[in-house]
């Protein structure tokens, strides 16, 4: 079974036509990959479905627009990985997304 | 239709939020300018005005599922087929589906037919914000009204 980080680099590669092997975990996806809030819209919607989550996008949004959160914690795919995995063990806990 | 205004819904026919689909009917104008365009002779509706009827449906959809506290503003449409024409004088039947509800965006499949033959179909995806303004929510609400938006299932969902 592949990585979270793996699966995520496969749906940005295939959604925003990226070559794969540009993607490493410690790709910033704005600054690094230039991916913008209409493709991530649509990585989001991939992603959502690949793990069974929703992704809480607006939630990260307003921490980083608050100085509570940087883009880092969220848009570096090793951390979103690391979110997406919280996630994942959140809702297979029981204690929701 | 009011296709100076760009309203293509007619009618919601049926609205199901437990289902998360809508049923809507439109009815293409027997005669309009842009059928003299396209094409003289041969006038069939617009590719991207099935696809803006499949999104005005869709949105209408959302509105319930959102209980008219967002708007959904059109982003992206993948898949987008015209699998059939449509004529002047056609009831246009569409039926949307929510496939996902992000956070701030939503996801709808929607279909277009005339009778039981499919013409067009799409994914559409959707962002979610606040109503720029009241004006807005209140202009919507009237439209809602209009297409009869059956405003009592917001209160049993």
């Amino acid at each position: 079974m592949s990585s979270t980080f793996d699966q995520i680099a496969n749906i940005i590669a295939e959604t925003c036509d990226i070559p794969r092997d540009t993607i490493k975990p410690e790709s910033h996806a704005i600054d690094d990959l230039g991916i913008d809030s209409l493709d991530f819209l649509d990585i989001a919607f991939a992603i959502d479905k690949a793990f069974g989550i929703k992704m809480p996008l607006e939630k990260w949004t307003q921490e980083v627009n608050d100085g509570k959160a940087t883009t880092e914690q969220y848009f570096v795919l090793k951390n979103l990985a690391d979110r997406i995995d919280e996630l994942v063990a959140a809702k297979n806990a029981g204690t929701g997304a | 239709m009011d296709l100076d205004y760009f309203k293509l819904i007619d009618r919601i026919v049926d609205l199901n939020l437990g289902e998360r689909t809508i049923v809507v009917e439109a009815q293409v104008p027997e005669k309009h300018t842009i059928f003299e365009g396209h094409f003289p002779g041969f006038p069939i509706m617009p590719g991207v005005l099935l696809t803006e009827a499949m999104a005005q449906s869709s949105g209408w959809l959302l509105l319930g599922v959102l209980k008219f506290e967002r708007m959904p503003f059109l982003a992206i449409v993948k898949e987008a087929k015209m699998r059939g024409f449509v004529s002047p004088g056609q009831l246009l039947t569409i039926e949307a589906k929510v496939e996902h509800e992000g956070s701030g965006f939503a996801v709808t499949k929607a279909k277009g037919r005339i009778g039981k033959d499919l013409k067009c179909s799409a994914e559409i995806t959707f962002g979610l914000t606040p109503f720029p303004d009241p004006a807005f929510r209140v202009h919507m609400d009237a439209m809602a009204e209009k297409i009869g938006f059956p405003m009592q299932v917001l209160k049993h969902d």
